[in-house]
């Protein structure tokens, strides 16, 4: 993620050269400009990262939350008339092939410099991701599994909400695991057009050069995807109950 | 609340095909199914057999239609399955097929209640016949919570039985249901269904392409070939006189042997004069045992006789290897020839099957 920003924007955004007001009343460790300092961090932590991680979170549940909500559609829709998945995949593939700079780039004269645009571009890298993981896990589900609802008189409708939705559920919730961590990540970028998150105080130390900012904002992007992980498998874990009951 | 489709408090009903026609589009010309009439009386199981392509599953799956009926009509306690709703058609019949088809998501109890909970019975009636079907089909109440995925094959099968049985069915089908179940467990299931069966009275169309298992699991069987019905008639009548030589090569060289063991030595005339004289030089055999089983003891201890005793030892008469062969090859039948093994209960005269009025 981070890699990205550290490689293509500097020469982007940092044309005026550093501007590092703080160093003069830092500690040795900030007038040094080191590579961590820990008592920066903990001192300005509200005041520069707290209200970004609110809005990074946003950025990211939003996304995947709309994205989830189409993606879902377009499989639930791709199961019934398969003949439409071909073209689908190609439309959600292409979305995700276009570059994340260029697309929030490409956005700003459509929607501005806003949250909606950071959020089209967003959603778009959710698409394909969630697509194939749900309609994935509902064409695994087991043909004996389907006879037999078929043969007990379950509607349609019942089939979809007893058992292929629930059959289906780790696909997708392994698809919404891939599709927020990748958002997390893709979300630094958007601040490119000035939505916030974590991405602003990374191009703000990119802009003043501050090693510290850097590495501090980088290092909670990561920690947020991670803990969001550790918490949809939480999710996972309690809603499959049967996938880790073993023989015995 | 919905109703099962069936007449309320039938524990099982009579079954018929009229005429029936399946035609497959693209292929009208060879119908997969071709007029075929047949009855099965309420309570008994009805066999289809057939080499494969006969139509067995497909005769099998009009039924319930999961395939739809081209011609003809099949009518179930008088009411035709073309005129019912379908899901309360389904939902009134018990349906077994080999892969079983379990929910793996669900608890065994909730699998097993998938059709009452659809009926709207509440969760203290379904958990009370969750634990009675368990019981019944030989598992443990503890069972109920556990998963499909922690239970063998065989196992998996017993509790797509309870499943089947739910919601007290008038009709069962079963499509191969010990198929693919190893064969020493398949020999149980088969001897623990046929005791099921005698408790709770079910009619049930049941799909092979085993003969043993056909003769052994049928009160009738219709033999099937290329989607005509060969013959319709008890396993003991189809052994004893085949309709013609694509029956009596289906059924095997052995069906002499085979007809030996649908009966016990309790079930034919013993010699009575003779369980007194040479004793000693004849073995003695319990009067449980299959014919086949004591031809096959002769054989083995080169005796020509066998003293039969009863349950506690108490003698009742001498049979021959003479006595054995009779039953073997002329279709003689003895007061008791309709009886299957294990199931002393009388069987009406084979009925023709009758085309609709």
């Amino acid at each position: 993620m981070s890699v990205a920003g550290i490689g293509a924007l500097p020469a982007l955004v940092a044309q005026g050269g550093p501007v590092v007001p703080q160093f003069e009343q830092g500690s040795d460790c900030v007038r040094e400009n080191k590579g961590f300092c820990w008592d920066w961090f903990t001192q300005n932590f509200d005041r520069v990262f707290s209200d970004r991680i609110i809005q990074h979170i946003e950025l990211t549940a939003i996304a995947v939350s709309i994205g989830f909500v189409l993606a879902f559609a377009a499989a639930l829709i791709t199961y019934r008339y398969p003949r439409i998945g071909t073209p689908v995949t190609i439309f959600f593939a292409f979305l995700y092939t276009i570059p994340s700079l260029a697309f929030f780039q490409l956005m700003v004269p459509v929607t501005g410099l806003t949250w909606t645009s950071a959020e089209i571009a967003l959603v778009s890298y959710t698409l394909l991701i969630l697509y194939r993981n749900t309609l994935t896990g509902l064409q695994e589900v087991p043909g004996d599994a389907l006879e037999a609802a078929q043969a007990m008189g379950l509607t349609r409708r019942q089939t979809m909400m007893r058992v292929e939705l629930p059959l289906a559920l780790p696909a997708i919730i392994a698809g919404i695991r891939i599709a927020v961590v990748t958002i997390i990540s893709l979300a630094t970028v958007a601040a490119f057009i000035g939505v916030g998150g974590l991405g602003q105080p990374i191009f703000n130390a990119i802009q003043d050069g501050f090693k510290t900012q850097f590495v501090a904002a980088g290092v909670l992007a990561v920690v947020l995807a991670l803990v969001a992980d550790a918490l949809l498998v939480i999710v996972q874990r309690l809603l499959t109950p049967w996938a880790r009951a073993k023989v015995g | 609340m919905e109703s099962t489709g069936v007449p309320a408090g039938a524990s099982a009903a009579p079954i018929a095909f009229h005429g029936v026609t399946k035609r497959y589009p693209g292929r009208e010309s060879t119908p997969a199914i071709k007029d075929l009439s047949l009855e099965v009386p309420a309570g008994e199981i009805c066999v289809l057999i057939g080499p494969s392509g006969s139509g067995k599953t497909t005769a099998m799956k009009m039924v319930n239609r999961l395939i739809d009926i081209t011609d003809g009509d099949i009518s179930i306690g008088g009411q035709s399955v073309r005129r019912m709703d379908l899901t309360e058609l389904r939902r009134g019949i018990g349906y077994v097929f080999q892969q079983i088809g379990l929910f793996p998501h669900m608890s065994v109890q909730d699998n097993i209640g998938t059709v009452p909970r659809l009926l709207g019975w509440d969760k203290a009636r379904i958990r009370d016949r969750v634990a009675e079907l368990l019981e019944l089909v030989g598992l443990e109440p503890s069972d109920a919570k556990r998963y499909p995925g922690q239970f063998s094959g065989g196992q998996r099968q017993r509790i797509g039985v309870a499943r089947a049985m739910a919601a007290d069915p008038p009709l069962m089908l079963m499509d191969e249901p010990f198929g693919a179940i190893d064969p020493i467990t398949r020999e149980r299931l088969q001897a623990d269904f046929l005791r099921l069966h005698r408790e709770v009275r079910k009619t049930i169309i049941f799909v092979t392409h085993d003969i043993d298992e056909a003769i052994k699991m049928g009160d009738r069987v219709a033999i099937l070939r290329e989607g005509e019905l060969v013959q319709y008639d008890t396993p003991d009548q189809i052994l004893a006189n085949p309709a013609n030589d694509f029956i009596a090569d289906f059924v095997g060289a052995d069906r002499g042997l085979k007809r030996l063991r649908l009966r016990r030595l309790a079930d034919i005339e013993l010699d009575p004069a003779a369980s007194n004289g040479d004793a000693d030089s004849v073995p003695t055999v319990e009067d449980s045992m299959s014919l086949r089983d004591a031809l096959s003891m002769m054989v083995t201890l080169r005796s020509t006789a066998l003293n039969v005793v009863g349950g506690s030892g108490e003698p009742r008469g001498r049979v021959t290897l003479e006595t054995l062969t009779q039953f073997m090859d002329t279709g003689e039948s003895g007061p008791a020839a309709q009886e299957r093994v294990g199931e002393p209960e009388p069987e009406p005269a084979p009925a023709e099957p009758e085309p609709r009025p």
